[in-house]
């Protein structure tokens, strides 16, 4: 694999290659001195034009818990305000020499044309309302290991939220859909995409119809400038009819698990303390963001070594 | 020169031999010659001083485009018209009316007396400067129409923009009757299409790109449809790109307002899935649309809903395209493809592909005194010679326009221009700019 811009690109094989590859590198994160030279000689550098504490510094621990050298590019330092253009910031990074770039963008689709700029392999670590996939390997990665299955024929997947402008949401449906799980999409149809009858899912306005049968319930963030746009009148009419509390938790099924990308708006899409929560899954996604970003750069760098190498060279 | 070519003090008689004319009156083999910038003879084995292969050709009056983006003054970087008058050239065109979305706007007549003068001054091409709507295209007052109509102007858009107001819109209407000027309207309803980079549809679903609705163009059409009906004002629409919006104009037709309609090639041709590829070169304003939009737009040309064939051609230099997509500026390039396109995805007859191309365009922007006039002695020899069958291969190394943002780099075209003449002078000769 060269690149991880997409799951549809990623394909099922790939996910399961990597879900699996992710087992490996939990097992390194659990060793007194979590550090494996997989990737020694290899640079990362992430490449974020929006701000994200949590993806970046999961990245830049992933590479170097895997022995990679790093580097970190930071818009408001760098000369992209002096108006270098993209392509220029790009070439002149790549002419340093490196192997990888993780790209967060608000613009969808610049993962795609960084690839036409260089040599190096892409990561997507978000753009725009497109593509999250290192999320949503970390949401499979977390289901997998909290139910402990490897397929999700069985189970339904219920994503509530903002699905128009997450990029998480398509990743997801895209990746919950690849092992088979049946994904419901719940939101007001303003912040649902304008067309999506081509997609595997069932789409219902109400929450409360959904929550009976639901096995997942995952929650999106609902960003407050939606408001500002028209998409839902007001923040308190959201909460009310889209919020999770405690009478709605209390409608889904008891085994039923609760997941969120984070980072959660308290009080809009979640009105209860989440860490009351019998089955949130909430924090185990935030433990398991490295050892799946590991996974992916160890698949895109790591060239010929496979991941019995890994343990081998590693113990 | 030659004294063969210098008969008396000016008489070179050219003829374009062995090709078949195709004008409003039909189709006919013959020979065509041209002295002094005038068609002086059509018939058979006709001798010249300098005579020009037309053999397996069309011979029709040159082509002409409702819609250039020439970029000059402003954006010359993009585009001079010098360089946009040589792909047209290249493309077969005599005549190109020129968008006011330059910097300064084409709302004053320094800036339209200045774009007019410096087609004159390439020489190539007639430069037919539109004029604005509003002041700036800023959609709040009224350009000085009376002055621009005085100098020459016969059609006026904001381009680029659509006329917000309905008031103002309405005004415009009533005042462009008084004139005999005719409103070009970009359809485009702004509030809806706010960040807008691809159409709505399934594709930008997936893709997470905010769509361009359809129905921000209709809203448009059919409100100036009706305030056509209102004020009795002359309305072009640039660029339709979508089904419902050919069907209301075939409807307000049928009415017999005085409505008439263009599509671009690239509507004809590339539908919205090629922004899966995330290259910016295919965005474009109006969006591309879907198969089935491609569909009506196809048969709103074939069964003459559609006057006009018009290119939106819009030059941006390579580094404004190489910008994210919602960053980059929509627009492509169309002189130089227009007619490989045209014959290649439409399946019309040369005659009609002849009317709206040349023909009907010429009439729509108050030049057929000078452009699609018949091929008959005493027309002005602006005419274009193009080989239908030819098949090329598209090479932004090849063209003729200072910028590259072709959609069709190494796609192969059916039909290519072979001569255009302009003014009795050829600008090309076997596809080649003569200056």
């Amino acid at each position: 694999m060269k690149h991880l811009r997409s799951i549809d690109e990623l394909g099922h094989e790939g996910l399961l290659r990597l879900l699996d590859l992710t087992n490996h590198m939990v097992e390194v994160n659990r060793r007194p001195v979590p550090k494996v030279p997989a990737l020694r000689g290899r640079t990362v550098v992430s490449l974020f034009f929006e701000d994200s504490t949590r993806t970046r510094l999961s990245f830049e621990t992933a590479a170097k818990r895997l022995s990679a050298d790093t580097m970190s590019f930071s818009v408001s330092t760098s000369s992209v305000n002096k108006g270098e253009s993209l392509r220029d910031t790009v070439e002149t990074i790549t002419d340093m020499g490196v192997d990888a770039f993780v790209v967060r963008h608000k613009s969808t689709g610049i993962p795609w044309q960084i690839s036409d700029w260089t040599n190096a392999s892409v990561v997507n670590a978000g753009d725009g309302w497109h593509q999250h996939p290192t999320q949503a390997l970390v949401d499979c990665f977390t289901v997998r290991e909290a139910l402990g299955k490897n397929r999700f024929d069985d189970l339904t997947i219920t994503i509530v939220g903002d699905v128009k402008h997450s990029r998480v949401a398509r990743s997801n449906v895209a990746a919950f859909s690849l092992l088979g799980a049946k994904v419901v999409l719940v939101a007001p149809p303003t912040l649902l995409p304008p067309d999506v009858s081509h997609w595997p899912v069932e789409v219902s306005y109400r929450l409360d119809d959904v929550l009976g049968r639901t096995d997942i319930l995952y929650m999106l963030r609902l960003q407050s400038e939606r408001m500002s746009q028209g998409h839902v009148p007001n923040l308190r009419e959201y909460a009310e009819s889209y919020g999770l509390d405690a009478p709605r938790v209390a409608k889904l099924p008891p085994h039923a698990v609760i997941m969120h990308p984070g980072p959660m708006n308290r009080g809009v899409e979640m009105l209860i303390d989440p860490s009351s929560l019998p089955n949130s899954l909430i924090h185990r996604q935030v433990a398991n963001g490295v050892s799946v970003r590991m996974a992916v750069l160890f698949d895109l760098l790591a060239g010929e070594s496979s991941a019995a190498n890994l343990v081998q060279v590693a113990s | 020169m030659s004294p063969r070519m210098t008969k008396g003090a000016e008489s070179v008689r050219t003829v374009l031999k062995g090709g078949t004319v195709v004008d409003s009156r039909g189709e006919r083999k013959a020979d065509v010659a041209i002295e002094n910038g005038v068609i002086v003879e059509v018939g058979a084995s006709l001798r010249g001083d300098q005579e020009t292969d037309a053999e397996g050709c069309v011979v029709a009056p040159g082509f002409v485009d409702l819609h250039a983006h020439l970029r000059e003054p402003g954006k010359e970087e993009a585009e001079t018209i010098e360089t946009g008058s040589r792909a047209g050239a290249k493309g077969g065109y005599t005549a190109l009316v020129a968008m006011p979305n330059t910097d300064p706007a084409q709302d004053s007549v320094a800036v339209v007396d200045f774009v007019r003068e410096q087609g004159k001054r390439a020489g190539l091409v007639d430069v037919v400067p539109s004029g604005c709507i509003t002041l700036g295209r800023k959609g709040e007052a009224l350009a000085p129409m009376a002055e621009l109509a005085a100098a020459g102007v016969r059609i006026f858009t904001d381009d680029g923009n659509g006329v917000q107001d309905d008031l103002l819109m309405r005004r415009a209407m009533e005042y462009g009757k008084g004139l005999g000027v005719t409103l070009a309207q970009h359809c485009e309803v702004s509030s809806l299409t706010k960040g807008a980079v691809m159409n709505e549809c399934q594709c930008c679903t997936s893709l997470g790109l905010p769509g361009w609705p359809s129905i921000a163009e209709e809203l448009m059409v059919f409100r100036d449809i009706e305030l056509a009906r209102l004020t009795g004002a002359r309305v072009h629409f640039l660029h339709l790109s979508t089904e419902r919006s050919v069907e209301l104009v075939r409807a307000a037709k049928a009415d017999g307002l005085h409505v008439t309609a263009e599509v671009t090639p690239h509507h004809l041709s590339l539908d919205e899935t090629r922004l899966t590829t995330f290259d910016t070169v295919f965005k474009v304003n109006p969006p591309l649309r879907s198969l089935r939009d491609i569909a009506a737009l196809r048969e709103g040309v074939r069964d003459g809903t559609i006057d006009a064939l018009a290119t939106d051609h819009a030059p941006h230099p390579r580094r404004d395209k190489e910008l994210s997509l919602d960053h980059a500026p929509p627009g492509m390039l169309g002189l130089e493809t227009a007619l490989g396109v045209a014959l290649s995805v439409l399946q019309v007859d040369i005659a009609h592909l002849v009317r709206v191309m040349s023909i009907n365009p010429a009439r729509i922007a108050g030049i057929a005194d000078r452009h699609g006039c018949d091929v008959q002695p005493g027309s002005p020899a602006n005419l274009v010679v193009f080989d239908p069958n030819a098949s090329w291969k598209v090479s932004p190394e090849q063209l003729a326009s200072k910028s590259r943002n072709t959609p069709y780099v190494g796609m192969t075209l059916r039909g290519k221009v072979r001569h255009t003449m302009f003014d009795g002078a050829f600008t090309v000769v076997d596809g080649e700019a003569q200056r």
